[in-house]
């Protein structure tokens, strides 16, 4: 008997832990009153959007207006439009390096920023675009950076994964060192006595990472106002999760940093999963808080990655028509009355009306200067004498 | 006891050799024969007005806005060693920016070379921390305090221990200035490091790895050889608005003493210091093989009779240039070919082993720049290209004799 119950123990836990699996499906949220929606209403979000991890879960009642609904909207179908963009300039050469989109993950940068407060900040790892724009930039100087322009947000300089605002540290190309930084960048925010938190981004690929744990550890040490955030879509460049990671249970990877398991395809959901965690960081200085927000990328790793050698086309397929956030709003939006489709497609018109511009304005920027390959290196008026440039006798003096 | 044991039983086997030994009131030689070392070193500004007088000092006084002074009455020297001049430095840089944090395993503590000891009492714990073990974690939350304003001031315990940093160093706080347009820097990041042998390290605790960071344009790398050296060009790093990776010998942490400045001062940063002039050869190196390179030139000038046969006559009234490089990046090239250029030789000691190391890149512009100047090749005179072992790290590090084997090779060349 002893032994019966010892055997069955193992398989109770995982089992109880992952009881009913979480819902990633974009649009099963209810329309909690009908009250008209001049006024803000509230709204009961799927019961299995979230799933804790040594904390409570936030309320599944969110209260929301119809502006920001339309608003959020208007975003997610923006920045799609704009890694669209990217995607075919890309494609016509005109886009050089390295470059990795996020259509599918609009919900996540979205609704991170409608739940986080304008001088919080955010750092990511190289899928950064939407953040860029949302967190201050503009799409010229996105696509200006991307292009190598110099109304790039980093003049050109940077590319694709270097794009910064004053609350925004930046894409950052080497997976996982952005979290680290993104402690520290919260221990100044308290050294300094700024009421606000952190939001560190990094994906399931870069949760392995060894300097990740690093951070966890002197976040919860020092109770630290960061929030970690992993972006679990499912696939560590061309490695699914669980081929990568003994525990695919993100939210859990803390040790004793609580965490938060949320359906990151519902952009309702993020923005309460944000505005809890930020509570939880900043209101309540309960310290580091670790999000997951189960995600996927319709498109491959980066460019050079056509995302159908380790996955299904199927399986893409499936999630594009099913569980997309876009159109999963589109239909809360609509069967709530809150807009007709006519006047969503006026927006999705907007959209690329917004993006065609900005692209335009960019291609009409001019590259960086010649002059530009030396500055930056060093703080002006502090560089070393000489800087050797490409050739044997292109020798800049300072 | 046991010694005394022995020297009984000794005296009562050789009672003629220990009644001389007794019968003269002079000491024994040292065991390093009578040559200049650290502890007797005329490098080292032992005076107050001497100290007063270190070239290319600054005065970093409150009132900045006021002419700049270069008076030295009324300041104060206290004698100091290499750990003592650094935590002043780091005292002063508390003290005068409330920004300033003070971070890395064990420095509350005091750190394992008491660079930091009762920094952490003085300015409370919320500024002078202890980490965990986690350099890489260490080198990123460095990195994110800087790009918030603040001057973090971390240290990494040994220099040995950098590498898992190293990603965080190169790829993040050398370029995030270039890679943001100049929109973000982290100019208040300063790593301080212990460095080079101490005569027992072994693999992990004796490298010199200052030559792995000379390519990544953006950091700085700066070694100081003395306790003024120390304090100078600390707060010069720590105020300099780029991040500088700051090595600090650690043999000469207890060795090298003088009398230090107790104000506010800073030297330069990517200048070399010609420590002794000279025509007929230049000799370049920085952190403690500058000791050496005095003993070998002290060799040279007046060799002991053993050595005599191997010393020409002709080469001992020889004038070489000595100088201290300092700033290993940007490098002070410079002063360098200048100097090479009149001399026409040049010999470049460091610990770090010879390929790809410091002075490779050095030989490799000197050759370009004074190429139809040089009467010798450029000699190197480093570590070997193996670990640095546990039972002969002395065989390891360039010590005076190979110097003074160096130095002759390329005077008769």
């Amino acid at each position: 008997m002893a032994s019966l119950v010892r055997a069955r123990l193992p398989r109770k836990f995982p089992r109880a832990l992952g009881l009913r699996a979480i819902q990633t499906s974009a649009d099963t949220t209810q329309l909690a009153d009908g009250a008209d929606h001049s006024k803000p209403f509230t709204v009961k979000l799927h019961e299995d959007s979230f799933r804790s991890y040594l904390c409570e879960k936030p309320d599944l009642d969110v209260e929301v207006t119809k502006d920001q609904l339309l608003l959020m909207y208007r975003q997610m179908q923006t920045m799609r439009r704009m890694e669209m963009a990217a995607d075919a300039l890309y494609k016509a050469k005109l886009i050089r390096g390295f470059c990795h989109l996020a259509i599918g993950q609009e919900a996540v940068s979205v609704g991170l920023e409608h739940g986080i407060a304008t001088d919080d900040r955010v750092i990511t790892a190289y899928r950064c675009h939407p953040f860029a724009v949302l967190r201050g930039g503009t799409i010229t100087g996105v696509m200006g950076e991307l292009l190598g322009r110099q109304n790039g947000m980093s003049s050109g300089k940077g590319g694709s994964m270097h794009i910064f605002t004053p609350s925004f540290f930046g894409g950052n190309g080497i997976v996982g060192a952005q979290v680290p930084i993104g402690a520290g960048v919260s221990f100044a925010q308290k050294y300094m006595g700024e009421n606000n938190a952190t939001f560190a981004l990094y994906g399931d690929g870069a949760s392995n990472q060894g300097q990740v744990f690093e951070a966890f550890n002197m976040a919860k040490l020092w109770n630290l106002p960061t929030i970690f955030i992993c972006e679990n879509n499912k696939y560590g460049m061309g490695t699914s999760a669980e081929r990568s990671s003994s525990n695919t249970e993100y939210f859990t990877r803390g040790d004793k940093i609580p965490g938060l398991q949320v359906n990151g395809m519902d952009i309702i959901a993020t923005k309460q999963a944000v505005k809890f965690a930020r509570k939880w960081a900043v209101e309540d200085q309960r310290g580091p808080l670790l999000l997951e927000f189960v995600t996927y990328r319709y498109g491959g790793h980066s460019m050079s990655d056509p995302g159908t050698t380790y996955r299904t086309r199927e399986e893409v397929q499936r999630m594009r028509s099913t569980q997309d956030p876009i159109r999963g709003l589109q239909k809360y939006i609509e069967e709530w009355g809150l807009a007709t489709e006519q006047e969503l497609k006026q927006l999705d018109k907007n959209a690329k009306a917004e993006v065609d511009a900005a692209v335009e304005e960019a291609k009409a920027s001019p590259e960086p200067r010649i002059e530009d390959l030396w500055t930056d290196i060093y703080f002006k008026g502090s560089e070393p004498p000489t800087m050797r440039g490409r050739e044997r006798e292109e020798v800049h003096r300072y | 006891m046991h010694t005394t044991k022995f020297t009984v039983r000794a005296a009562k086997r050789f009672p003629s050799a220990i009644c001389r030994w007794n019968s003269t009131a002079v000491e024994p030689p040292p065991a390093g024969g009578h040559l200049p070392s650290i502890a007797t070193s005329q490098v080292l500004r032992t005076t107050r007005d001497a100290a007063l007088r270190t070239p290319g000092l600054s005065w970093a006084d409150e009132d900045s806005s006021g002419p700049s002074r270069n008076i030295v009455g009324g300041r104060e020297t206290r004698k100091m060693n290499t750990y003592q001049a650094v935590r002043d430095a780091m005292s002063i840089a508390l003290m005068k920016d409330d920004n300033a944090v003070v971070f890395g395993e064990d420095v509350a503590f005091g750190g394992v070379f008491r660079c930091t000891m009762g920094l952490a009492e003085e300015f409370g714990k919320e500024r002078v921390f202890n980490t965990p073990l986690t350099e890489q974690g260490i080198a990123g939350f460095g990195i994110g305090m800087a790009l918030m304003g603040h001057t973090a001031i971390a240290e990494i315990q040994f220099a040995d221990y950098i590498y898992p940093a190293f990603d965080q160093l190169v790829n993040e706080a050398a370029k995030i200035r270039y890679r943001s347009g100049g929109q973000y820097n982290v100019g208040g990041l300063t790593i301080r490091t212990p460095t080079m042998s101490v005569g027992h390290g072994g693999l992990y605790h004796s490298q010199s790895p200052e030559g792995f960071f000379m390519g990544a344009s953006g950091l700085k790398v700066v070694i100081p050889r003395s306790p003024i050296q120390a304090k100078g060009l600390l707060l010069g790093s720590i105020r300099d608005p780029n991040p500088v990776i700051f090595m600090e010998p650690k043999i000469l942490y207890r060795s090298a003493v003088e009398q230090v400045p107790i104000d506010d001062y800073e030297l330069p940063l990517g200048k070399a210091e010609t420590l002794i002039p000279g025509n007929d050869l230049t000799l370049l190196t920085w952190g403690t093989p500058v000791y050496h390179c005095e003993t070998a030139l002290h060799m040279l000038s007046s060799p002991s009779p053993s050595m005599e046969p191997l010393v020409p006559t002709s080469l001992r009234s020889a004038k070489v240039e000595l100088i201290d490089l300092r700033s290993i990046l940007p490098w002070d090239v410079e002063t360098i070919v200048e100097s090479v250029n009149r001399t026409g030789r040049l010999v470049i000691v460091h610990e770090a082993g010879m390929t790809a190391g410091v002075g490779a890149e050095i030989s490799a512009e000197v050759q370009k720049r004074c190429f139809l100047k040089l009467n010798a090749p450029v000699k190197r005179v480093t570590g070997w290209d193996t670990p640095v072992a546990l039972q002969y790290e002395k065989f390891h590090i360039p010590d005076a004799i190979r110097v003074l084997d160096a130095l002759v090779e390329t005077l008769t060349y």
